[in-house]
């Protein structure tokens, strides 16, 4: 018989209130966004009701305006740092053996290689055995231990690289140093809700709301910020001349035509900074104060009472910003960095050297701005369209299906309720594609509907009595409206997992949209008509 | 009085015409591929690297002093369109500007995108760049790997999902009518060189999806009526089954269409390709699914026996009680 047991529309009915309840925020999305806001910053939170939820469905950057950015980390880069400090190391190994192997030489090398000639080319095997009694075990892919380093000879030359696994697990390290430094540096900046994300083996997707551009967002985490003090060996003109080995030409940054030979080495990096803040200088030009930790302030300590008279250089991302002459050994751990800037500029370095220098550099593979106002456009010609098409649909069902086709019509106004519940539950984010799978499930999800409508009225054509006829036609349409779904939410799964960005939006509105018009379709419309039909008791039926 | 777009009752023969339906679809597949292959697609910087850049103005937008300013940085290929739209206010002029991805550039030089809009402000002193979007050629080269092979994956997997639900010849059916939709739809974006990025993916795989809810709601009726009616014809029982789905096929493509149309119209200029893409693949969907799909059927034949249930009858959920 035409029935639902009482539990079960307790449970539809209490699924809708719960949905629409999740939705409900999003009608006063102002005051809730301002709500959370303040909660998030543990103040005072007012202007909205603590007991109800608060959760609501995020707008994507098409939508809200701001910048996104896609880089890729230059990972090959930290395995030559790696190697390069670990020369000393193989230098002082090499040189107990001298009396076998001979004199030995850094040579330069590949990325990502450490090159020393060996004087005595027949004892290179003695060579490669003393190296690698200096490799470290590491985890390696099969689970066992294996060494962090390979060591093998080509002709004079005995080479020096990382093993895959150390490879690995150095890539791993760089990637979360990478999005913690650029976390900390959004931060730094204020904005809100940025999305940093790691994407495949070495990108990071970086999304900031309400940023005026991609380029200031750029400037904040395209630089490395790396700090160094470092010898100053020369000066010069030639942008090609020879450094020598173990030293680098680097340019000055406020004058083009110098150049300045530096021992590559550092004295002291950024990594020992404990604060940098921006100052002003006794000429009062833009400055940058810095602190070291202890370690920091007893090596530099060290150095300038050693160097009195001597220059020395504040190298930032290998550009020379000054090289003063120590006049007198700085022993109390700060400092003051001095330079071509403006007061911008002195407070971004302040924030990046707060912040601490990125592992590796970053190519920008992919940028995008919208600005708001466009985002703004976008969210009202799509609410317009929405309303219009919803209304659409409203008015073309009743025409069509009469009382049947106001129970399908309230099943898709709760439909769509259900699907910012559900969005705004699991903290999706809405794109304008997404807007459009909305729409488009709007259109799509009176078909199940529809399905049993025309099932109905087919099944009152064998006149087995309108009761009859309501069972059957839900009956015999659920094969097609499980089929029929189901297949549609494979190419929407498929679109969730290949899509980038917007189209996974759109992939989430429409696979949810499924969800809940297959619910309100099998459940929410049937147990309407259910319930009209307990009440009416009609001898005919028109549908 | 209901509103019918179907009669009650209908009997249409869709297979006496079935070669000329096959033909229809036949010459249109190979128009559609002709034009791919012949001009090719207007491919968006998402598959093709390079920067669009929006630009509005209160003034009018003149194309060709636009371009005159650009002319002097050498920046390649640029394409400068103007986008008309009803929702635009009389002081609001837009032009959608694409420049070519630079040689030897990964990244996207942001001083290249300085100094176009500065030249640009010389002309119209008040313009704005509401959205700058760059793609470097290495992401667009994965993004179109993807893309492909999405659309590739999603009609596997539906075939496998047919197959197991009904029999091979109706996995193939579906599929010859998926095929078909996709490329038609590709066709006309290359007959019309509508812009073709990432979202109309989007859209080809709702369409694919689309497609097939209606494919196997008619299916699923001819599987029903191949049990009940043992002795009729196989077109028979298609035709008949046809009739039976084509007011529900009706009404679901007409709703779908209010809303898409309504979107078309209103929902701005930045969606309306994606939207196009998506009013044109329920069209043709819908013609698919009784045309390409049901006619595939027919000359594929299926076995007739439907009487014991099995495994790849697709009983396993077809008595789930709600």
């Amino acid at each position: 018989m035409l029935h639902i047991e009482g539990w079960k529309r307790v449970v539809i009915w209490a699924t809708c209130a719960l949905g629409l309840l999740f939705a409900l925020p999003n009608g006063f999305y102002g005051q809730v966004e301002s709500y959370n806001d303040a909660q998030d910053a543990g103040q005072e939170a007012t202007g909205w009701p603590s007991f109800l939820p608060s959760g609501l469905v995020n707008l994507g950057l098409d939508l809200r305006g701001g910048a996104h950015l896609l880089g890729e980390v230059k990972l090959e880069e930290v395995y030559t740092t790696r190697l390069e400090g670990f020369w000393p190391e193989v230098r002082n190994a090499l040189r107990e053996e001298r009396t076998t192997i001979g004199a030995i030489r850094q040579q330069e090398g590949g990325a990502g290689e450490l090159v020393v000639r060996i004087g005595n080319p027949e004892q290179m095997d003695r060579a490669i055995e003393v190296v690698q009694t200096l490799a470290r075990p590491v985890a390696s892919l099969t689970g066992g231990m294996t060494d962090d380093i390979v060591v093998s000879a080509l002709g004079n030359n005995l080479i020096v690289t990382l093993s895959e696994a150390e490879q690995l697990a150095t890539d791993d390290r760089t990637m979360a140093q990478s999005l913690e430094i650029i976390r900390r540096r959004v931060d730094e900046a204020g904005t809100r809700e940025p999305t940093i994300q790691r994407q495949g083996k070495d990108r990071i997707l970086i999304q900031v709301p309400g940023l005026g551009s991609a380029q200031e967002l750029k400037d904040l985490i395209g630089v490395p910020a790396l700090l160094t003090f470092q010898t100053v060996v020369g000066r010069s003109s030639n942008p090609n001349g020879a450094a020598g080995v173990g030293n680098e030409l680097l340019p000055a940054a406020d004058n083009p035509d110098l150049y300045y030979i530096i021992e590559r080495i550092p004295v002291v990096t950024g990594e020992e900074l404990t604060d940098a803040q921006p100052s002003f200088d006794q000429n009062g030009r833009p400055a940058v104060n810095f602190r070291f930790n202890t370690s920091g302030a007893r090596k530099f300590g060290q150095y300038t009472t050693d160097h009195v008279g001597d220059p020395f250089a504040i190298v930032l991302d290998d550009e020379v910003i000054s090289a003063p002459v120590i006049e007198v050994p700085i022993t109390g751990g700060s400092g003051i960095i001095t330079g071509n800037f403006d007061v911008a500029e002195s407070t971004r370095l302040a924030t990046l050297l707060r912040a601490g220098s990125l592992p590796a550099s970053l190519e920008f593979l992919e940028e995008r701005t919208v600005g708001p106002e466009l985002g703004q456009d976008s969210i009202d010609a799509g609410k317009i369209a929405c309303l219009v098409g919803f209304a659409a649909v409203l008015i073309f069902m009743f025409l069509s299906y009469g009382t049947f086709g106001i129970f399908a019509n309230i099943a898709l106004l709760i439909n769509v309720g259900l699907m910012f519940g559900l969005l705004s539950m699991i903290g999706a984010t809405l794109t304008l594609p997404g807007i459009a799978g909305i729409v488009l499930t709007i259109g799509m999800a009176v078909d199940a509907n529809v399905l049993v409508f025309e099932r109905i009225r087919e099944e009152l054509k064998t006149a087995k009595g309108p009761a009859r006829a309501i069972e059957l036609g839900y009956e015999k349409a659920l094969s097609a409206i499980v089929d029929a779904n189901i297949t549609t939410f494979l190419t929407a799964a498929i679109l969730f997992i290949m899509g980038a960005g917007p189209v996974k939006g759109f992939a989430v509105t429409l696979g949810l949209g499924i969800i809940t018009s297959v619910f309100t379709a099998i459940f929410v419309t049937r147990a309407m008509v259910v319930i009209w039909f307990e009440r009416r008791k009609p001898k005919t039926l028109e549908v | 009085m209901r509103l019918r777009l179907v009669k009650q009752q209908t009997a249409f023969d869709f297979f006496e015409k079935w070669k000329l339906w096959l033909g229809v679809s036949a010459l249109l597949v190979v128009l559609s591929i002709a034009s791919t292959v012949t001009q090719g697609l207007n491919f968006g910087i998402d598959f093709k690297g390079g920067t669009t850049i929006r630009a509005e103005s209160s003034t009018p937008i003149d194309v060709a002093a636009y371009r005159q300013a650009i002319e002097p940085l050498a920046l390649g290929d640029v394409s400068i369109a103007e986008v008309f739209d009803p929702s635009f206010r009389d002081d609001q002029h837009v032009a959608q500007i694409r420049i070519q991805a630079q040689d030897g550039q990964e990244a996207v030089a942001s001083d290249v995108v300085a100094q176009l809009e500065s030249a640009l402000r010389n002309i119209a002193p008040d313009i704005r760049f509401p959205s700058v979007e760059s793609v470097g050629p290495k992401v667009s080269g994965e993004l179109i790997k993807s893309a492909v092979l999405a659309v590739v994956i999603a009609i596997a997997v539906v075939l496998i999902y047919i197959w197991l639900r009904f029999e091979w010849q109706f996995a193939l059916g579906a599929v010859g009518a998926l095929v078909h939709d996709v490329i038609l739809t590709i066709g006309i974006f290359s007959a019309l060189q509508i812009k073709f990025d990432l979202a109309i993916i989007a859209a080809l795989l709702t369409i694919v999806g689309y497609s097939l809810n209606d494919t196997v709601v008619v299916f699923d009726r001819v599987r029903e009526n191949l049990r009940r009616y043992k002795k009729k014809d196989l077109s028979d029982v298609l035709n008949l089954s046809i009739n039976e789905t084509l007011s529900r096929t009706v009404m679901t493509s007409v709703t779908t269409l209010l809303a898409l149309i309504s979107l078309f119209v209103l929902g701005g200029d930045v969606i309306r390709g994606f939207v196009f893409a998506m009013i044109w693949g329920v069209m043709v969907g819908t013609y698919s699914s009784v045309f390409v799909a049901s006619s595939t059927l027919l000359r594929l034949g299926v076995k007739r026996d439907w009487s014991k249930p099995s495994n790849t009858d697709g009983n396993q959920f077809a008595n789930i009680d709600a």
